[in-house]
């Protein structure tokens, strides 16, 4: 017996709605990010990521409310990224119930805000999010990218997934940009490029179609395993790929 | 829920998310109250010490409270406190981070040590060995949701005290729940573990002062 693989689920949510669609079978409101993350409780997940893509300040206080009453009903880690600008902003979201906090372009304009939170916090709320696509530019082959992978920020992913270790990251969301959408199952490599400068957990993210795509993703150095549209349209469930996890000899929950 | 329902302080010294904590002892039939009063502290029927980030910084927190003595007089006089991740961890001897050593409040033997494991922080779910005698609600492989760098990893001097050491295994053993006198402490998360954390947490209310059946009182 040993650490489980971890199976995420990730919602995007914006102005307290999950978009981008979810069909679940017996939700009476799909778009509620807490009914939601009920859902996915009880079909197994072992944490939940929800992405706060609000564009407009103004609707910072629903994503708070959206984390109140997940917190209230569902007991699994809960991670919420975007938006996060500043220490004080992480203390608002664990507050509001998240146990951990994804940072991704504040950290990139300024890499001492990931030793900050690390300090006041604990490295363990800190999950690093990495936007990567291929860039022969690069020494790795691996660039960071913003603005949803359209602008490469002139840095090495695998040398930046390496500093923000160094500085105090508890957790690295490697989400590549290339497989994203593909369904044509992770980018390996870039999870073995990763895995090997870095010793806290990597949940490998972007490119799953189907339950077999998981294991590989594991066997490459993964910790944990995200996706969005396969789960959130009923494509592939958590019991799946768990299934397929404990297929492949890899411990789940 | 009945007003027999065991009243339990979840102490509030400034350390991260104790909203998870709060809900999950309500869903396991405790009247919950978030509180820094360390006179609601010291007479609640259960106290709980939760506690995320570093030892020193926790440690900071209860000493700016004031809390310890309240915290020990308790455990003393066999009143129930359970304390969760670096809550469970300050109850020890000390702890090293850092490569600086904090004094804990030395309820539990040893010091709190960085675990020797290819990735830290243990983050996720990890199975548990729990011993025989144990009232924890928790079985043998169990899992709960860890998140830690550092734990109690000398098991002999637990184990000499008389206390019921649960365990885990992440590369190496470590303390992963301890049960001694009224004092009970998990280096996991309860109020994260879904249904195994609802079934420790329920054991745990159940076993308050005021949750054990008493004769009922005489009509006026």
């Amino acid at each position: 017996m040993s650490l489980a693989v971890r199976v995420i689920p990730c919602l995007d949510v914006d102005a307290g709605r999950v978009v981008k669609g979810v069909r679940f079978a017996d939700l009476r409101d799909a778009g509620d990010p807490v009914a939601l993350a009920a859902a996915y409780d009880a079909a197994g997940a072992d944490e939940l990521t929800f992405l706060d893509v609000t564009a407009s300040s103004g609707d910072r206080a629903t994503m708070l409310e959206v984390v109140r009453r997940t917190a209230e009903s569902v007991f699994i880690p809960l991670t919420v990224g975007g938006g996060v600008r500043e220490v004080a902003n992480v203390d608002t979201l664990l507050r509001a119930g998240a146990d951990k906090v994804g940072v991704n372009t504040a950290a990139i304009a300024r890499p001492a805000l990931i030793g900050e939170i690390a300090q006041r916090f604990g490295r363990q709320v800190l999950v690093l999010s990495l936007d990567v696509r291929r860039a022969a530019g690069q020494p790795s082959g691996f660039e960071v990218t913003t603005h949803g992978g359209r602008r490469g920020a002139e840095l090495d992913a695998v040398a930046w997934a390496r500093e923000a270790a160094d500085r105090g990251a508890g957790e690295i969301l490697l989400n590549s940009m290339d497989a994203d959408g593909t369904k044509e199952g992770f980018d390996l490599e870039l999870i073995r490029a990763v895995r090997a400068v870095v010793d806290i957990p990597v949940v490998a993210s972007g490119g799953a179609g189907r339950a077999a795509d998981f294991p590989p993703a594991v066997a490459a150095g993964a910790d944990a395993v995200l996706a969005a549209s396969i789960f959130h349209f009923g494509e592939v469930s958590i019991a799946q790929v768990k299934r397929a996890l404990a297929d492949a000899g890899q411990p789940v929950r | 829920m009945p007003d027999t329902a065991p009243r339990v302080v979840v102490l509030d010294y400034g350390s991260g998310n104790l909203r998870s904590a709060e809900r999950a002892l309500a869903a396991a039939g405790a009247a919950v109250a978030v509180t820094a009063d360390l006179a609601a502290a010291a007479t609640a029927d259960g106290l709980v010490v939760p506690g995320v980030g570093a030892f020193a910084a926790c440690m900071a927190g209860l000493e700016a409270l004031g809390a310890g003595p309240v915290i020990a007089a308790r455990v003393a006089a066999g009143r129930p406190v359970l304390g969760i991740c670096v809550g469970a961890q300050v109850m020890f001897d000390g702890g090293a981070e850092h490569g600086v050593d904090t004094p804990g409040l030395g309820l539990l033997p040893g010091t709190v040590t960085r675990l020797a494991a290819a990735r830290v922080p243990h983050m996720g779910w990890n199975t548990v060995r729990v011993p025989a005698g144990s009232r924890l609600g928790a079985r043998d492989g169990d899992r709960f949701y860890f998140v830690h760098s550092y734990a109690a990893q000398d098991l002999g001097a637990l184990r000499a005290t008389g206390a019921l050491v649960t365990t885990g295994t992440h590369d190496v053993p470590f303390a992963a729940a301890v049960e001694w006198g009224a004092l009970t402490v998990t280096q996991f998360h309860p109020e994260k573990s879904a249904g195994t954390g609802a079934a420790l947490l329920r054991a745990w209310t159940a076993g308050l002062p005021a949750a054990i059946p008493t004769a009922p009182a005489p009509a006026p």
